[in-house]
């Protein structure tokens, strides 16, 4: 087991009698290199590191981090985390996970080569995704970014209810943003790649996206308003889909702020649309074979055939709904406490391809990209509108691109209004899987 | 925070196998928050951030590296790793003679949060839970937030600068779910200054809990946002996100030297309507966006971007300005000890004009009055943004009329700055924001009087 467990166990040796002790030691070791114009601009080596605790006292909760490992600092961050207890409100359902006899699933998510690779090769890959952008079309006029970034991440939770586990992840990505156009029009497209390991990194497709997406757009104008079928691409998709995935954790329900609430066994979405979280699939991006409360991650249904199934739970959750955690604890490193929350929802990919969906729709918009998502969505009252870029389709082909457009409805209707899902399922750096998905009747609002 | 000769000790350490600038940044934060959620106290949290980023540049390159570990030790590894990192040829020994410099505005806190007791900070909770039910039956859900942070920083370089500063900043957040026949809406308020717990003497926790209250209950009623290019009225103080998003960013000098700007090239041409003078303000007192030094050691400035309507300059940091040979503009920000400066904005306002607010809503025969924006996003080298409506209005026959849902808005940054054509006299500053650039957050603020933009895209359903 990692050295963390060690620090965990010390920190939870400090546990009063009577009282629940959670330490959540995080470290990763990161490096970025982004390269401009043939040379390196930034490179940072960094390890980060610290430790949550979480202390629950005759059910009330406190917490306190700190971004080191020192012991001095680790007792004082105890005693601070004792101390806030005091102050918060009794909660029956409070309390830190036990063992639940679920046995994480064996999955290959750690590559220590990738603490071997020497920065002068990474330095090197982002190199050559630059030149290999520049290189792809005579348009394409400069890059906004290109970065490599890897980072060896490792966590590990002890409690004074016998959870004590710990699990580890390696990942590299090569991102580009392009430049492409002329003196009286600059158009943006990015492309990336990502991995375990550099062995995996694909230059030369994230090279060719990036260059793609931004040429593609060129001459773009804003269309009328108006009502049409939209198809989203992969990246939209997740987007979209992750939005979605954030109405179904517990905590929202329980605390009447979820679209969702009472509403199991209804039909929320289209007869063929199936949605399933599952951290236990090594090939999604958030694959973790344990939660953020030290249970094994599972399978969770949450829409089959369009119909809503249930949510995804904490510990906590599930006290308070009186079932068991899905080990689905989600937290945003050492220094916040868990939820209940997705970290590898996909929906079930149908059988057709993008160009097959494409020909099917006739006439509609693909939308490249959207912006705006965390303003102009509104994942309680479900409305729903972003910015949009994309390419007309007509005849079934993609035609004129498009810009300076929304595209809204609301969560509720999108669900219902989907008329195909993709076979091209994608992972992406995000919580969510993507692929195409055909929205039938979407308002767009341009000129 | 740190001895003198240590901090002379690692910058030389830095610059010993050739690099031209070396720079330590010192950090110190404590933060403490506590949240109200569902009825009931849910939590209180404190945490503690310390450590040190180093830098050298050499040519075009900079090499960067962070440590928690403030000891002699853990400083020179991290100033051998960022000299390393910037791949350095040459060597040699250089001398760094430091200069201590006093702040020039130093931020004044009456009561430092640290010193105020738990028990106080709940209460403030409590009050507001109440205050935001008392408002209808409608509300169904409350949540309420205190946080506090205590930043301090020093920042010394081969230049030969040695500056500090101590950052206070204190928010409270409000917000509410009303339910009703048409499903639940949500409201939202927020207070932010940088000052300490003093805010709370000054205003009432109660008006922020109403006023979220008071805009869920407001959307209960709210119709479906049109859909399509109208004129939209923009309130006091709720619109400075516009200019954040429509020409802040692309302002910034690190964006225009990568061609990523619509704004390249344009200085000292006619960019916007002559209505508008925009200026970014680190120096404004107690704003959320203020500070008595940048991130880099700079002192806070107020900075003219654009005046009657003319662009007269960018915003700077440390590498970009020493790159043209001027002056920094006390831009250069960063997230914290972990992460490397670049040019980011402080306050951006734009300056109140002569226009009489309601006679900008009654000249508006139909359109949109927004009361309060959400976040937003900007493309910086297309130039196209999105800002969000939490709160807003259809206007008609010149009179604010019935409430609207939520939704997006979008225009284009250099055509919506040409097509301001109102500009009122109420300027009022704006909310506690934060600004998000390549993975970075840092406290912003903004401010605007009434405006008015003769066409904007309204992105919602209604035909």
């Amino acid at each position: 087991m990692s050295d963390l467990v060690d620090i965990a166990d010390a920190v939870v040796a400090q546990a009063g009698d009577d009282e629940q002790l959670e330490a959540y030691v995080g470290r990763s070791t990161d490096t970025q290199v982004r390269v401009y114009q043939g040379e390196v601009e930034q490179l940072a080596v960094a390890d980060s590191l610290g430790v949550g605790v979480r202390i629950v006292h005759e059910g009330r909760q406190g917490f306190a981090y700190c971004g080191t490992f020192d012991r001095e600092a680790l007792a004082e961050t105890v005693n601070e985390a004792r101390d806030n207890a005091a102050f918060g409100e009794a909660d029956e359902a409070a309390g830190l996970a036990e063992p639940d006899g679920v046995e994480p699933a064996d999955l290959d998510l750690w590559r220590p080569g990738l603490a071997e690779v020497a920065t002068d090769r990474k330095v090197a890959l982002a190199l050559e995704l630059e030149r290999a952008l520049l290189a792809a079309d005579p348009r394409i006029t400069g890059v906004e970014s290109c970065d490599y970034g890897d980072s060896l991440g490792e966590t590990a939770v002890v409690t004074t209810t016998g959870i004590r586990r710990s699990s580890r992840v390696t990942g590299c990505e090569l991102v580009a943003y392009s430049l492409a156009g002329d003196e009286d029009e600059t158009q943006t497209g990015f492309g990336f790649s990502l991995g375990r390991d550099v062995d995996e990194l694909d230059v030369e497709a994230a090279a060719s996206d990036a260059a793609d997406r931004a040429l593609r757009m060129l001459g773009a104008v804003q269309p009328p308003s108006g009502r049409l079928t939209v198809v989203l691409d992969p990246w939209v998709t997740a987007q979209l889909v992750g939005i979605v995935a954030g109405t179904l954790g517990a905590e929202e329900v329980i605390k009447a702020r979820s679209l969702f609430a009472g509403r199991e066994g209804e039909q929320v979405a289209a007869p063929f649309v199936t949605l399933v979280e599952d951290p236990t699939d090594a090939r999604s991006w958030g694959a973790s074979p344990v939660d953020a409360e030290g249970l094994a991650t599972r399978r969770v249904p949450l829409i089959e055939s369009g119909e809503l199934r249930g949510f995804v739970h904490s510990t906590w959750t599930a006290r308070r709904m009186g079932t068991h955690s899905t080990g689905s604890a989600v937290r945003a490193g050492f220094k916040s406490t868990p939820t209940a929350g997705c970290r590898a929802v996909a929906l079930t990919p149908g059988d057709r391809d993008a160009a097959a969906l494409l020909a099917d729709v006739g006439d509609g918009v693909l939308v490249q990209e959207v912006s705006g998502l965390h303003s102009g969505v509104n994942p309680i009252s479900g409305d729903f509108s972003t910015g949009a870029q994309g390419l007309r389709i007509r005849g079934g082909a993609l035609a004129e691109p498009l810009r300076e457009f929304t595209i809204a409805s609301t969560i509720q209707r999108l669900l219902h209004d989907l008329v195909a899902v993709g076979s091209d399922l994608t992972w992406l750096p995000m919580s969510a899987a993507g692929m195409t998905l055909v929205v039938g009747d979407v308002a767009i609002s341009g000129a | 925070m740190l001895d003198e000769s240590v901090i002379q000790r690692t910058l030389v350490t830095a610059l010993r196998t050739g690099g031209e600038f070396a720079e330590v940044f010192v950090e110190d934060k404590r933060s403490s928050a506590a949240m109200l959620d569902d009825g009931r106290v849910e939590e209180l949290s404190s945490g503690r951030d310390r450590g040190a980023g180093i830098r050298v540049v050499v040519g075009e390159t900079t090499g960067f590296a962070h440590t928690a570990d403030l000891t002699d030790e853990g400083l020179r590894a991290a100033a051998e790793a960022a000299a390393a990192a910037a791949r350095s040829g040459g060597g040699g020994v250089r001398e760094v003679e430091l200069t201590r410099q006093s702040a020039v505005r130093p931020n004044r806190v009456a009561v430092l949060p640290e010193t105020v007791a738990k028990g106080t900070k709940v209460e403030l909770l409590r009050r507001a839970d109440e205050a935001a039910r008392a408002e209808g039956g409608s509300i169904r859900q409350v949540r309420a937030r205190y946080g506090d942070s205590r930043r301090r920083i020093l920042v010394a370089n081969s230049d030969g600068l040695l500056s500090e500063d101590d950052q206070v900043r204190t928010l409270f957040v409000v917000s509410t779910v009303a339910f009703g026949d048409t499903g639940m809406q949500t409201g939202y308020e927020s207070l932010g200054r940088t000052v300490g717990f003093e805010l709370f003497d000054r205003y009432q926790v109660e008006d922020i809990a109403r006023t979220a209250a008071r805009r869920a209950i407001t959307k209960l009623a709210a119709r479906p946002a049109p859909s399509g290019t109208l004129p939209v009225v923009i309130g006091p103080g709720g619109g400075g996100v516009l200019f954040h998003e429509a020409c802040g960013h692309g302002l910034e000098k690190d964006l225009v030297d990568k061609g990523a700007s619509v704004f390249k090239g344009r200085l000292g041409q006619q960019v916007a309507s002559p209505l508008v003078t925009l200026v970014d303000d680190g120096t404004m007192a107690e704003e959320w966006g203020h500070y008595a030094i940048d991130d880099e050691g700079a002192p806070a400035q107020r900075n003219v971007l654009i005046e009657d309507g003319v662009l007269t300059d960018y915003m700077w940091d440390h590498l970009r300005s020493r790159k043209d040979g001027r002056p920094r503009s006390g831009n250069g920000r960063r997230q914290s000890y972990q992460h490397l400066p670049m040019v980011r904005m402080t306050n951006t306002y734009l300056v109140g004009g002569d226009g009489d607010p309601e006679g900008i809503v009654s000249s508006t025969d139909h359109g949109v009055y927004v009361a309060a924006l959400g976040g937003g996003q900007v493309n910086t080298a297309t130039g196209d943004f999105v800002f969000g409506m939490t709160e807003a209005y259809l206007i008609e026959n010149g009179e604010i009329s019935e409430p609207i849902r939520e939704g997006n808005l979008i225009g284009n940054g250099p055509k919506v700055l040409v097509d301001i054509d109102a500009v009122g006299n109420d300027f009022a500053m704006g909310h506690p924001g934060t600004c998000g650039k390549d993975g970075q957050g840092v406290p912003v603020g903004d401010g605007v009087p009434t405006l008015r933009v003769k066409a904007l895209t309204v992105g919602g359903t209604a035909g």
